[in-house]
């Protein structure tokens, strides 16, 4: 399954104003892993996303998916293979219907009548929207609108998923409920996020973006345990490993442990 | 901007009437298309004088309001708001056209006020029958209804976006009022400089929306062509429904019912 692999080399992108956005970014991701790209803003990580299917072209380096280069012959296929989450739900979901937007790409990627509405009808389900299928998107909550926006691009099956700010603007049970649901996939997963507790949930790996450049990529724990690193790159702690703020005893949670440990206050 | 918020609000309302089930609503929406039309040319088509033979086409909005359960309050004043732009429109009849047509006893009518009312009246009959079109099918159905009727692909997949973000925009168009009226203490702030400023900074972020939505589209493997999916049938009730309305339209448009009716009245009195 070498479909999967992101090769990121040397990528190199300029904006026509003359910003510098990514100076020097390398990685590579491999089959199922979960990977936050994490930094302050205006590091470059929404650049950086835009390339991974090809709506923006890089300046210089390349991306490899899967051992595919990104060109203009092989983006089609590419599209297909990274599914992309934008950040706002709005930008993703423009047609009529729930029901519409979700057949948007399998009918573009010629799929019959009958197998476009058994795949909308199973990814609305797996995103729990099966009863949002005939609504129009502007009747939706942000929360319904998020998971309705996953549903498009699950719809098309793709190998990688890549979402930009997933938690963003969502109420706590929301994002507990979109967190569980990405959780569960099995994709190759890559998220940008300034939700630094999602990112420690879900992704084993962390790579911190810095004035367009890859200031260090590794597992999560250390990265987060990390505090000078972080406090460069402008970011913290995530609020779980932090002291608690009722006491200011130790974390809520120990950096690995993934059961979390209950912490208690007998004075309070 | 407030009024602007509360015309998107009764959009909504008006859009979501369509989702009511009813035998009307069922219909294939190129039937209620096609009716509509015809029933808005043969409006439309009567000479400008003409006033007592256009009331008995009530009868079609009145029938589909009580048989789809539209709220007639609402749809009467959404047609309401509309009556100032009528008025400008007629208000120099009567004052142009001071020949005397209609002599009510002492009362002379002249051909000014009627023309005026004929317009009035033709307003309300077409302007209703679009707003119910559109509350007992759904604005999305009539485009597509529109484009399997011959419309060009382009000018449907137009209004379809028109009207989807329509709402996304005139969101951002009262938040970024909103931010300007606090910001103005209740006074007129910049005048009218800050609002060409502020609709300027709309245009460019509509622009940049344009632009992600074009790469979400892309995303998904858009190549230029939409692809229908739904299909309705256009089955013995449609064509039942599109005959009937309509030779009864033209009937009516041929012969003057009102005349008749009185015609019928005054020889059972005599």
């Amino acid at each position: 399954m070498s479909h999967h692999i992101v090769e990121v080399k040397n990528l190199q992108h300029i904006y026509s104003d003359g910003t510098a956005a990514l100076k020097d970014v390398s990685f590579i991701i491999t089959h199922g892993e979960s990977v936050g790209i994490i930094g302050a803003n205006g590091a470059g990580k929404s650049t950086l996303l835009q390339h991974l299917n090809g709506s923006l072209e890089p300046t210089g380096g390349s991306i490899h998916i899967g051992h595919t280069p990104l060109s203009k012959g092989t983006l089609p296929d590419i599209r297909r293979t990274v599914g992309m989450v934008f950040q706002d739900p709005d930008d993703q979901l423009f047609m009529p219907t729930v029901f519409d937007d979700v057949a948007f790409g399998p009918l573009n990627l010629g799929y019959s009548p009958a197998d476009v509405e058994q795949r909308v009808s199973e990814v609305l389900e797996l995103v729990s929207a099966g009863h949002l299928r005939d609504k129009p998107p502007y009747h939706l909550s942000g929360g319904e609108k998020k998971r309705v926006a996953i549903a498009t691009v699950l719809s098309m099956s793709p190998d990688i998923l890549v979402m930009d700010e997933p938690t963003n603007g969502l109420d706590p049970f929301a994002r507990r409920q979109l967190m569980a649901l990405m959780r569960d996939f099995e994709h190759t997963r890559i998220f940008t996020s300034h939700d630094l507790d999602m990112v420690m949930e879900l992704c084993d790996r962390v790579i911190v973006l810095h004035e367009g450049e890859v200031r260090a990529d590794g597992p999560a724990e250390d990265i987060f345990s990390n505090d000078k690193l972080l406090a460069e790159c402008r970011l913290e702690k995530p609020l779980s490993m932090q002291g608690c703020p009722v006491c200011g005893g130790g974390p809520a949670r120990a950096p690995k442990p993934r059961s979390p440990h209950h912490h208690h206050h007998p004075h309070s | 901007m407030a009024s602007i918020n509360k015309a998107v609000l009764d959009l909504k309302r008006l859009d979501l009437l369509a989702n009511n089930d009813s035998g009307i609503h069922r219909l294939d929406a190129r039937a209620k298309v096609l009716v509509t039309c015809v029933f808005i040319l043969c409006v439309v088509s009567y000479d400008r004088y003409e006033l007592a033979a256009l009331f008995p086409f009530f009868i079609f909005p009145a029938v589909l309001i009580a048989l789809a359960d539209l709220p007639p309050l609402f749809i009467a004043k959404k047609i309401a708001l509309l009556c100032p732009f009528v008025l400008v429109v007629g208000i120099f009849n009567p004052l142009f056209d001071r020949e005397v047509l209609v002599n009510l006893g002492p009362l002379a009518i002249s051909g000014g006020w009627i023309s005026f009312a004929s317009i009035l009246v033709r307003s309300i009959l077409t302007v209703g029958a679009a707003f119910i079109l559109v509350g007992v099918t759904g604005f999305t159905a009539v485009c597509q209804a529109l484009e399997r009727l011959g419309m060009p692909q382009v000018f449907a997949v137009q209004l379809l976006f028109l009207y989807r973000y329509i709402f996304v925009l005139s969101e951002e168009g009262s938040r970024a009022s909103r931010a300007r009226e606090l910001r103005s203490c209740g006074k007129k702030g910049l005048g009218i400089r800050s609002f060409s400023s502020l609709i300027g900074h709309l245009l460019l972020r509509t622009w940049q929306r344009a632009e992600r939505i074009h790469m979400a589209m892309l995303a998904r493997g858009f190549t230029g062509r939409f692809h229908a999916y739904r299909q309705s049938s256009f089955g013995k009730k449609e064509l039942l429904f599109v005959l009937g309305w309509s030779t009864l339209f033209i009937l009516l448009r041929f012969n003057n019912a009102s005349q008749l009716l009185g015609t019928v009245v005054t020889g059972i009195f005599s």
